[in-house]
């Protein structure tokens, strides 16, 4: 008892190696007793009917597939065989049975031009996206159709392309990291602004890169390790963008087994995208520590130590690497940061301490300097122009705290000249900052030249700096930064306090860094909410 | 939820090299994308044209529909007969254009036919005639035909019919005149002429006869032995001439017509290595027009040239055309002639590459790429280059420089926008004075403005989004 299968298809043709091979691997398939797959010209036919197979109307544009077998089972596998057989492509390295586009390893690398075309290629992964905004939408888009994670590093990515990619990747349980995600840590790699840490327990979930990393490195300090670190982009957490990453990443690590604690960084969020992430939070089986950076909340610093208490891991002495001398003279705190978080957390200490602080981000509305002067590129705080009207807004009438606003009424969001004698932070990475330059973190000429012009500045008394190592930070920061604060301090006797955010494993040495920094006179922290509570302290003293 | 923190670690890096390089030295296996911004003019309609709901499914059904396509010549008729084109009607290559605007080899080719249908008395007088409006001309586009170089069709002329056998569909095309002094090319002498009326009196009856005798011809699975036998189907179509011959052969021989004309009619054919050429076009067409009216769809169904414009035609937008200026091929010129004597690009011969042959194919056909000096690397570069603009690989059509994989087939709008890739287009050269002939054959491209054209129109037609609450 046996079964047969005699087909003509016509059109369907393959050359005869190719057949051959087909037919060899068909013939040697369980309960196969015959076959012959082959075109059918005049021999094939005659070698089919040598074979015993009924003659099929077929001619030389038709393919046959005649196929023996024992029982009906073993004849449908081997047709099914014959398919896939003629549909692999050989050699192809992931060749699939569909007119799919796999690349072929054998063939010399052209490098792709699109997302879609390097999956094509190399197969699926994290699609990790740096050009420009307004063109990482399309890449984005790419990798979420293969089914690729995406980390968008680019900032400048309307903010209804990023509600549009989150549900599309929503749909389909991927995650979306950004867009403005700077930092982030998966299978033990750092990515963007991140560090190479030890597997740990935690996971950390972050609108924000530098707090992430600030929250990295004193857990890497207190030997505890990360298992990993999700980006959502700063804007996650908005009303608009409602914390639609924020919750894919509190998923995702929730179902982590490694990891066991989760910690939630974020700039102030929407209050009731906090309440929501709250709830959501609650339901998860592994416990969540949200580190929302703002008024009332614990800073990055203490929420590290609570996490580091619940995992019933000793919290260390955070190191600290003094400066050898107090500022001489009474005046203002001012704060040059690249990490957007690090100035926040700063700017929330401060005002508990010393009152209003004013920003280019601030925490209240009405704090808002202007971040760039009226000619160049420079951020303008301090002397050069005091009072140069901004356009647009209605005027600021309340002077600030001790800070008189100088000249003419201003107009709008004064630039920091205004605040002469007020606090005030400026975050060097902002957007405005950032346009058609690198970040702060990698280029600091901008903060450079602020730095000279603030220890230039007599109101000013002390200078407080974040300065971030780890991958994708500038090689070696002290190495600029030091030389200009030893001519700070020596030039207009202000003190310069530094938190320094790095770990063990950061190759710029986190160690050097700080000597040389101490070195050149800089107060210097591994927590930036101790060397923002150090700066307010030195303030206070001087009063 | 997201399988990333289940997956090994692979990262896709578009943009910065530094932060490839940075996840490189952590030991993770990086592919960085060769990313360049967009074409210009077509930045701020990406984002929508990609955003559309609609674009995957309808790419992926154009595509389905396009590879599910036979073509089997079924039956050679006159146009007469065939489109019910009257006379004074004339089609041609290419998007719309009227006498006034177009360039010399449609202009010679229209006059040469003019009369050859009987209506001047010479082709200085047939200009006249096509000066004051008196004929009709439409783009063979239109009436489901295609024609290569100046496209030219009028009444008399016999016409290859293909039909898919699943759906019915048809479409048209001329029979190749030869290479040289041809009316395609825009030559209109006395032999050109004398050339014409004998493939109306003689060859089209002949062949007709052999097509009923012998039944469908299957020009899709001869399209598909031709790519493996160094044939791409646009400048070279030596083997599916030989095949089709020797498919059909034995039924002119059987038909009784006289075996004078028979001798003629195979010597002509095997002495035209491009007679095969005016069955792949129709065959593409076929699949192509399959793939046409998909809203949301992205795919180029059409690509054509006058000798004026080049105009495209794409899924989602109907029959509307986008076109810009016709460029010049550049490659090796017959005789004396040089660049200086080459018309602008024409014909409707671009449709194998839109369906995946032609220059796309290029790699199984190496000695293409010897038009421009090139080798068969260039060949093989070619090819995979189009597979950063296409949408599938062709299952029939498998390239054995390539292992086999099938040619990069159904251009994607956004792809061509995005990578700034244009399609590779393989193409003869008409001389640009009306009367002259072939000159030369080469590479061109299309002109890039097209394809933002385009975008903004898909932009256009999107139905209208409410964005989503949160």
């Amino acid at each position: 008892m046996s079964a047969e299968h005699v087909e003509a298809r016509l059109g369907a043709y393959a050359d005869s190696v190719t057949l051959m091979r087909v037919s060899a691997d068909v013939r040697r398939a369980d309960g196969v007793q015959a076959a012959l797959i082959a075109m059918a010209t005049e021999l094939n036919l005659d070698t089919l009917a040598a074979m015993g197979f009924p003659p099929p109307d077929a001619g030389p544009n038709h393919l046959l597939i005649a196929v023996r077998a024992t029982d009906d089972v073993a004849l449908a596998g081997a047709v099914a065989a014959v398919d896939t057989a003629l549909s692999a492509r050989p050699g192809a390295s992931h060749g699939t049975a569909d007119h799919g586009m796999a690349d072929h390893g054998a063939e010399p690398a052209q490098p792709p031009r699109t997302t879609a075309a390097a999956v094509r290629a190399s197969g699926p992964g994290l699609a990790l996206i740096s050009v420009p905004g307004r063109y990482a939408f399309a890449e984005a888009m790419d990798a979420l159709q293969a089914d690729c994670d995406v980390m968008i590093f680019s900032d400048n990515v309307p903010v209804e392309q990023e509600i549009t990619l989150k549900d599309f990747a929503a749909e389909r349980d991927l995650l979306v990291m950004g867009p403005d995600c700077g930092t982030a840590m998966i299978g033990g790699v750092g990515l963007g602004f991140s560090h190479t840490l030890a597997a740990g327990p935690v996971g950390i979930v972050a609108a924000s890169g530098t707090g992430a990393q600030q929250v990295m490195c004193l857990l890497d300090y207190a030997g505890a390790g990360v298992s990993a670190v999700l980006g959502t982009g700063g804007r996650d957490l908005s009303a608009a963008v409602g914390g639609r990453s924020a919750r894919a990443a509190l998923a995702a690590l929730d179902a982590d087994p490694a990891t066991e604690l989760i910690i939630v960084v974020s700039k102030p969020p929407a209050s009731e995208v906090a309440a929501r992430l709250r709830d959501f939070a609650a339901r998860l089986a592994t416990p969540v520590q949200l580190a929302l950076i703002g008024p009332g909340q614990p800073d990055l610093t203490a929420a590290t130590e609570t996490a580091l208490g619940a995992l019933g891991r000793p919290v260390p002495a955070w190191p600290s690497w003094p400066s050898r001398a107090e500022p001489l003279r009474a005046g203002v705190l001012r704060g040059l940061f690249a990490g957007g978080t690090l100035c926040d957390e700063a700017m929330v200490i401060a005002t508990d301490r010393l009152g209003m602080i004013w920003s280019n981000i601030p925490l209240r509305p009405e704090l808002r300097i202007a971040a760039r002067g009226p000619v160049g590129g420079a951020p303008v705080l301090g002397a050069p122009v005091l009072g140069a009207p901004a356009l647009g807004a209605p005027a600021l009438g309340a002077p600030v705290l001790g800070a008189p606003v100088l000249g003419a009424p201003v107009l709008g969001a004064p630039v920091l000249g205004a605040t002469a004698g007020g606090h005030a932070m400026i975050d060097f990475g902002d957007d405005e900052l950032t346009e058609g330059r690198a970040h702060p973190m990698i280029d600091q000429s901008l903060r450079l030249e602020r730095l000279a012009a603030e220890a230039a500045d007599p109101a000013v008394a002390v200078v407080l700096l974040d300065v971030v190592l780890g991958h994708g930070a500038h090689p070696d920061p002290a190495a600029e930064l030091a030389p200009a604060i030893a001519a700070a301090r020596a030039s207009g006797r202000v003190a310069v306090v530094v938190s320094l955010i790095g770990a063990a494993s950061d190759a710029q040495d986190r160690g050097r860094q700080a000597a040389a920094l101490q070195a050149a006179g800089a107060a210097v922290f591994a927590s930036n909410a101790a060397a923002a509570r150090f700066a307010c302290g030195l303030i206070e003293g001087a009063r | 939820m997201s399988e990333l923190l289940r997956r090994e670690p692979h990262i896709i890096s578009s943009g910065l090299r530094l932060l490839a390089e940075a996840a490189q030295r952590q030991a993770t296996r990086v592919t960085q994308v060769d990313w360049a911004p967009p074409m210009a003019g077509s930045e701020d309609v990406l984002v929508p044209v990609l955003n559309d709901a609609r674009r995957i499914a309808a790419n992926a059904l154009a595509v389905e529909r396009m590879l599910a396509v036979r073509a089997h010549l079924v039956d050679v008729a006159p146009a007469s007969a065939a489109l019910d084109l009257q006379p004074g009607e004339f089609l041609h290559a290419g998007p719309p254009v009227s006498w006034d605007q177009a360039a010399g080899p449609l202009r010679g080719a229209l006059m040469g036919a003019a009369v050859f249908e009987g209506l001047a008395d010479s082709p200085e007088a047939a200009a006249g005639l096509a000066a004051r409006g008196t004929f009709a001309l439409a783009p063979c586009h239109s009436r489901r035909a295609v024609g290569p170089m100046a496209g030219v069709i009028s009444p008399s002329m016999w016409l290859f019919v293909l039909e898919d056998p699943a759906t019915g569909q048809r479409t048209y095309c001329s029979l190749n005149e030869g290479l040289g002094k041809v009316l395609r090319y825009g030559a209109f002498s006395p032999e050109v002429l004398d050339r014409l009326a004998w493939m109306s009196q003689i060859l089209g009856p002949l062949l007709a006869a052999a097509v009923r005798r012998h039944g469908p011809v299957d020009v899709t699975a001869t399209l598909a032995q031709m790519v493996q036998m160094g044939d791409e189907a646009h400048n070279r179509n030596r083997s599916g001439t030989l095949m089709l011959l020797r498919d059909l052969l034995p039924s002119m021989v059987e038909s009784g017509i006289p075996s004078g004309d028979i001798a003629s009619a195979a010597t002509f054919i095997g002495g035209n290595d491009h007679f095969f050429l005016n069955l792949a076009m129709p065959a593409c067409k076929l699949a192509l027009d399959a793939a046409r009216d998909i809203p949301g769809a992205t795919m180029v169904v059409a690509m054509a040239r006058n000798g004026t414009d080049f105009g495209i035609q794409v899924s989602g937008t109907g029959d509307e055309w986008f076109t810009a200026p016709a460029l010049t091929p550049q490659g090796l010129f017959l005789g004396g002639y040089g660049p200086g004597d080459a018309s602008p690009d024409i014909g409707d011969s671009a449709i194998t590459e839109t369906a995946g042959l032609g220059g796309f194919a290029m790699a199984a056909a190496p000695a293409i790429a010897a038009l421009v000096g090139g080798t068969a690397a260039d060949a093989l570069a070619t090819t995979r280059r189009m597979y950063e603009i296409t949408l599938a690989e062709h299952p029939r059509y498998r390239v054995p420089a390539l292992e086999f994989r099938g040619t990069p087939a159904g251009i994607d709008v956004t792809l061509v926008a995005r990578t700034g890739i244009l399609p590779q287009i393989n193409t003869g050269m008409a001389g640009k004075t009306a009367g002259t002939g072939q000159v030369g054959a080469g590479l061109v491209t299309p002109p890039a403005e097209v394809f933002p054209a385009a975008l903004r129109s898909l932009a256009r037609a999107m139905p209208i989004r409410l964005p989503r609450q949160s």
